[in-house]
């Protein structure tokens, strides 16, 4: 880690240090269409973003961009003091440090539950195999299914995957998580168990990021609510703002249609 | 059938074992065999059938077969079948080829050897299972040692390779070798670097192109004008780096499919966690393609088997050879039935083994994460 700091030491923006995130005028093009305009964003140590929008507007392609499976082509993204470029040490650095649970699970299916949480400690973090398992069962008590260990995705139903998900990528110990719509493929009664692992979450003071479309949960635990439509970050503020006074007619369409039903 | 005369209040109803199944021959016989009037005539059309061929092939094979002659006029002076004897007195060469005979053990041994060096690649849950990989690792240097010699062995000459003995080596190099370039071969198609890819699909698709024939042509023949002259090397060591070769590319195309059948998430997992290209290829990504895949590997390697056979093109005498050479022998003349019968059941054997591999190695992948 020693050299990725010096490396970041002489890309530091001017903002704010104590940022875990900065963005500062990204873009990004697909070919010739332009999915991301001029993005700024500032996460602090702490905070919970929520992230909504209607579908298009490029909510999950922005924070794809922070751990770098998608790449941005203007622009600048800091995480944690490194600059996202193409140096793949960086991006690993970068990589260690923030978690992604997905829209669907991601799991993999040929290794047990067990196996899917201490890969990532033993391979990238070179974790000693019982210390890895010893975390692992850890962080799934902390998402209420250790009985789970040894069972296979394939066994499981779809809300306890998505929190062997989430806890997958909390044994990394990472400094910030990024959910991509994580209940969007669940059933009504998972979504809820799921939404109650990140609350527990956000309320252990972890950094995130969360594209979602459930408003009960921006309401409960976000520190900010952004609104993105056509690539662009319309509307940016405290959750009770944010929904009582939205300030842009976009928001306030989107707003009508989401919590109308 | 009986009925369920008990009802139950809502949310009461206790979990039930299904009804017994009927049972019986005729009625297995009329659901499966009969069961349309289509059904009930290809089932009488392969009746017929089989009553033509079963008797007279048992009574050729079997029955009126001869087990102990001294030449042709003999076999038939016994009886009317199949001339087995021909193959008893030929069994040795169709097996050694010319390998010289007080040095056969030799051959043996390494077949013994091949059969435990298979075991632990092949089964996961045998005892002793690490050291046995790591004589698996080394059985290659031993099979060569004891087949061509050398260290404290009479040296044999390649050229005295023939027959099974010849097959097996070939299809079991070409396997063994194939299967690792084929998925380097695969990954390096499906990379980002373009040297490496370019080399891959270039490889891939001129090899594809050309018959295996032609290959082992150009290692017989054209491959000492580009070699400085005077330098040979051994006509069998040349036949099994093309047939490495040429099984090579087969396998890269079955792995890329199976690559491709790979959601794109797994990646993407992978990659958000912080592996690194290798380490995710390894733990990740090929584990699931190279299940997936196991169909059309094992299907290319049955194949390549059956091709090994070519080598009888460039003059090496695989059984085939030496099958077809023994039936111009004045004393046998023209039993050929015989020959290639049972120059077809060595490798329907190995194939048929091959197969049923695959389908057991299927089965078992498939119980971890059946959905």
């Amino acid at each position: 880690m020693g050299e990725a700091n010096t490396a970041a030491a002489s890309v530091q923006s001017s903002a704010g240090s104590d940022d875990l995130i900065e963005i500062i005028g990204m873009h990004k093009w697909y070919g010739d269409f332009h999915v991301l305009k001029d993005i700024n964003l500032n996460v602090k140590k702490g905070e919970r973003i929520v992230i909504c929008g209607p579908s298009g507007s490029g909510k999950s392609t922005m924070i794809r961009c922070i751990n770098r499976l998608e790449e941005h082509q203007k622009g600048q993204i800091i995480v944690d003091g490194i600059e996202l470029t193409n140096d793949l040490k960086q991006i690993d650095a970068i990589r260690r440090e923030v978690g992604m649970v997905f829209q669907h699970f991601n799991l993999f299916p040929h290794l047990t539950v067990l196996e899917n949480c201490t890969l990532g400690p033993i391979w990238v973090r070179q974790t000693p195999k019982a210390e890895a398992e010893a975390t692992a069962m850890e962080y799934l008590s902390k998402v209420k299914i250790p009985e789970q260990a040894h069972k296979y995705p394939g066994q499981l139903s779809g809300g306890q995957q998505q929190r062997v998900a989430i806890a997958r990528s909390l044994c990394m110990n990472p400094r910030i998580m990024l959910f991509d719509e994580p209940t969007s493929a669940l059933d009504p009664e998972m979504i809820k168990e799921v939404l109650d692992t990140m609350i527990e979450l956000a309320e252990t003071g972890m950094t995130m990021l969360c594209v979602t479309h459930e408003m009960g949960f921006a309401k409960t635990v976000a520190d900010r609510v952004i609104f993105m439509d056509g690539g662009e970050i319309i509307e940016s503020n405290d959750p009770h703002e944010f929904f009582e006074n939205p300030q842009h007619d976009r928001t306030k369409l989107f707003l009508s249609q989401i919590l109308g039903h | 059938m009986s009925e369920v005369a008990q009802h139950y209040a809502p949310g009461t109803h206790p979990d039930m074992p299904p009804p017994a199944g009927q049972r019986g021959i005729l009625l297995w016989l009329r659901k499966n065999l009969f069961s349309s009037w289509i059904n009930s005539i290809a089932t009488l059309i392969a009746i017929y059938l089989l009553y033509k061929i079963i008797p007279p092939l048992a009574n050729w094979a079997v029955l009126d077969a001869v087990l102990n002659a001294g030449n042709r006029e003999e076999c038939k002076a016994i009886a009317d079948g199949a001339c087995w004897a021909f193959i008893k007195d030929r069994f040795s060469i169709l097996v050694y080829g010319f390998y010289p005979e007080p040095l056969r053990w030799r051959v043996d041994m390494s077949f013994i050897l091949l059969c435990v060096a298979l075991v632990p690649v092949l089964f996961d849950n045998i005892p002793f299972r690490k050291p046995g990989l790591i004589f698996s690792c080394v059985y290659p240097f031993l099979a060569g040692w004891l087949l061509l010699g050398g260290f404290g062995l009479e040296p044999v000459g390649t050229d005295e390779f023939g027959g099974m003995m010849l097959n097996t080596v070939v299809g079991v190099t070409g396997i063994a070798f194939s299967l690792p370039m084929g998925i380097l071969l695969a990954l390096g198609r499906q990379s980002h670097l373009p040297i490496v890819k370019s080399i891959s699909v270039c490889f891939i698709e001129f090899i594809r192109g050309v018959p295996l024939i032609t290959l082992l042509f150009v290692a017989s023949t054209m491959l000492n004008y580009f070699l400085p002259p005077g330098t040979t090397f051994d006509l069998l060591l040349r036949v099994l780096i093309m047939v490495t070769l040429f099984s090579s590319a087969y396998i890269a195309e079955v792995v890329r499919g199976g690559l491709q059948a790979i959601p794109k998430g797994q990646y993407e997992a992978a990659d958000s966690m912080g592996l690194k290209y290798w380490q995710s290829m390894r733990l990740i990504v090929l584990p699931q393609a190279l299940k997936i895949s196991i169909p059309g590997i094992v299907n290319t390697f049955i194949g390549l088997f059956k091709d090994t056979t070519l080598v009888l093109i460039i003059g090496l005498l695989d059984v085939l050879g030496i099958g077809r050479s023994s039936m111009a022998d004045a004393q046998w003349n023209g039993l050929s039935n015989e020959v290639y019968v049972s120059i077809a059941l060595f490798f329907f054997v190995a194939c048929f083994s091959m197969s049923r591999y695959s389908i057991y190695l299927e089965g078992k992948l498939d119980k971890g994460y059946k959905r």
